[in-house]
């Protein structure tokens, strides 16, 4: 207990997070980027149409991911934090969703002439 | 005998926010949130005047079927520009950045907000966003509509549409620490035994508009900034002659603009529930239920946005998921209504100016909120889209409902903000003005819309008489408008002493000094009783001091 009072007060982030540490992070930010790039040179529609895109979101999902964990300390924060993280991700999704929910429904069908 | 408990403290002035330092440094660089709300009230104040004096212009344009007041470039101007400073720049912070600031710590027993800088950090950015916009309005403005619809606003206006962009871009990080500052707060600094559930339902209201402010607003700040990239270096987002999509722009457009509605309604909705269950003298009617309700709103209030979009080319199928959606985030509204009527049933009403403003609300939103079913209602919509009744619906929420809720918070905590009573005759004259000018200006446009006058442009001469009609209330408005801004200034000079608790009321911001001193409160203070608590649990003797009030004329 008294421990992690002591550690309330000296900003317990610095002792998870080390100068090679963020290094390390930032270069699988790098690779990522690497890795958007190419992929977006092939032509991946022969999987399914559309999975390029689903590619890149995978990739900058991840990246985002490491960005939030360990660049913003979530990772070793109190769980009201891991909550506002997953509440944001989830309105994200919200948005994500329904506006999909417009796109891949235009076609004509049930509801369309 | 009410002396005892209005009576004027006699001795040397006490010490509160106000007289604490006279320079414009201890006003600058003060992290009081009382300061800061003054500040923000005075900024507020000054758009809607601006804002105003634009409506005015668009009234008088209306009188006529022909253009002869505004040329149709101008006019395009004068509309666009009402609608983003008044959505921008007074709708948006009034009640948060004002009344919430204010009186939001000293509501929940607090000696000011989590973060103090941040607060004045936000205050800054209000005020550089607001003088970009002016500045960028003043080399000629933009003519797009406050919507910035693609792909007129990226490829053909060549009005200052990236300036304006910018400005309200700016802006939109003084609303998001705001909403953070408040929901740190809330968790924070309640006092001892301030718990969730006794906490003002004007804290639970500004803590639902936060958590909005906070998801909604970056969204808006990317889709203003999408569009200066594209309208700057031709990357295709939305516009389809380089691979973008129109469509997408109004996608993220109303993902932000439709819950900004709810940042703007429901704060107006928490001050009403201070004052129906305030000067109805009774315990509010279901309090988990509208304290609830809030915080439904502000989640179903994400869920909406595309019944902005109807008629605008999305899929039928997500118009019909979007309508069903809008019919469900009405009922957390009605639930509101349906308890605040509750409150008032057999309650001792006084009709004070604060509850005139609370009565005129009930009514103003309840047009509002219903002519919004209308709209959201998949077949009628496409016969309403674009028409006056669009106009005259969100003018019945934002005016009516936000503005009339405004206004009642600032007549209600006017005398704890100031220490000074207003005139209570003129306040009546002028909630009245208010109230029927109001009407008379937007009930007609109802009527015009619904036979087909389209907005944002002129209309065929028979629609003209309803026009008058619609001005001519303008003007009862405008003089409604403008006669707090004497009295409220005159109260000032010469108001007589309101005293700690003008009011006789339970809550928190009534149990310490007007103005308060800087601390908020002299000494801590232990909450033990419920919210609007009127009997002795209050450790209050209200009734009695009513009593004894009741001999003093008005
Ligand atoms: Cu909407």
């Amino acid at each position: 207990m008294a421990e992690y009072e002591q550690h309330d007060h000296d900003h317990i982030e610095h002792d998870h997070m080390t100068i090679p540490k963020y290094i390390g992070i930032f270069l699988v930010l790098v690779v990522g980027t690497i890795l958007t790039y190419f992929a977006a040179t092939v032509d991946l529609d022969f999987i399914f149409p559309g999975a390029n895109t689903l590619v890149a979101l995978l990739i900058a999902f991840t990246k985002m991911t490491c960005v939030m964990l360990f660049f913003m300390h979530v990772y070793w924060s109190p769980r009201m934090i891991w909550l506002s993280a997953v509440a944001s991700f989830f309105w994200l999704a919200i948005m994500f969703s329904y506006t999909m929910q417009d796109y891949l429904t235009r076609d004509p069908g049930v509801f369309s002439p | 005998m009410q002396d005892a408990i209005t009576a004027e403290y006699s001795g040397p002035p006490k010490l509160n926010y106000l007289n604490n330092g006279f320079t414009l440094k201890s006003w600058l660089l003060t992290k009081d949130h009382k300061r800061i709300a003054i500040m923000y009230l005075i900024t507020v104040s000054l758009f809607f005047m601006a804002g105003g004096l634009y409506a005015s212009a668009i009234r008088l344009e209306l009188l006529t079927p022909a253009s002869d007041l505004l040329q149709t470039g101008t006019y395009n101007k004068v509309f666009t520009q009402h609608g983003i400073l008044m959505i921008f720049f007074f709708l948006i912070p009034s009640i948060p950045a004002v009344l919430g600031n204010f009186i939001l710590p000293i509501m929940i027993g607090a000696k000011d907000l989590a973060l103090p800088r941040i607060n004045l950090l936000s205050l800054y950015i209000y005020w550089v966003g607001g003088a970009f916009t002016v500045w960028a309005l003043l080399q000629g403005g933009v003519d797009t509509g406050w919507t910035f619809y693609t792909p007129y606003s990226t490829t053909f206006s060549n009005t200052y549409v990236m300036a304006v962009g910018l400005g309200i871009f700016i802006n939109g990080f003084s609303s998001i620490l705001t909403g953070l500052n408040f929901i740190v707060t809330v968790h924070t600094m309640r006092a001892p035994g301030m718990t969730w559930f006794r906490l003002p339902l004007f804290v639970w209201a500004q803590y639902a508009t936060s958590l909005v402010m906070i998801l909604g607003t970056p969204v808006i700040a990317i889709t203003v900034l999408l569009l200066a990239i594209e309208r700057f270096a031709r990357v295709g987002i939305f516009d389809p002659t380089i691979g973008g999509d129109p469509i997408l722009f109004q996608h993220m457009f109303w993902f932000y603009s439709h819950p900004a509605v709810y940042i703007m309604i429901l704060p107006g909705m928490g001050v009403i529930s201070e004052l129906i269950s305030n000067f109805s003298r009774k315990k509010i009617f279901g309090y988990e239920f509208i304290a609830f309700s809030s915080i439904a709103i502000a989640v179903f209030g994400f869920l909406v946005w595309g019944h902005h979009m109807f008629v605008s080319g999305q899929s039928v199928y997500a118009g019909l998921v979007f309508s069903f959606l809008t019919m469900v985030v009405a009922v957390p509204s009605a639930i509101k209504m349906f308890n605040w009527t509750a409150t008032m049933y057999k309650g001792s009403i006084s009709y004070d100016t604060p509850m005139l403003y609370g009565i005129g609300f009930m009514g103003l939103f309840l047009i509002g909120g219903l002519t919004g079913l209308f709209l959201g209602a998949i077949g009628l919509t496409v016969h309403l889209t674009d028409t006056y009744f669009v106009v005259a619906h969100f003018h019945y929420v934002m005016v009516g409902g936000q503005v009339i809720a405004y206004l009642g918070g600032i007549h209600y905590w006017w005398p704890k903000m100031t220490g000074k009573m207003y005139s209570e005759f003129w306040g009546k004259i002028s909630a009245m003005l208010v109230f029927v000018g109001f009407n008379l200006t937007f009930f007609p446009q109802f009527i015009l819309g619904y036979m087909g006058m389209p907005r944002r442009y002129s209309y065929p001469p028979e629609f003209q008489v309803l026009n008058i009609f619609s001005t001519a209330g303008a003007s009862v408005l405008g003089v409604g408008l403008i006669l707090p801004l004497i009295y409220l200034t005159q109260s000032l000079i010469s108001g007589k002493a309101a005293g700690d608790n003008p009011w006789m009321l339970p809550g928190l911001e009534w149990r310490t000094s007007s103005p308060p001193p800087t601390e908020n409160f002299d000494v801590m203070p232990v909450v033990t009783w419920e919210a609007y608590e009127f009997g002795e649990e209050s450790g209050l003797d209200l009734e009695g001091a009513r009593a004894n009030e009741s001999v003093r004329t008005v």
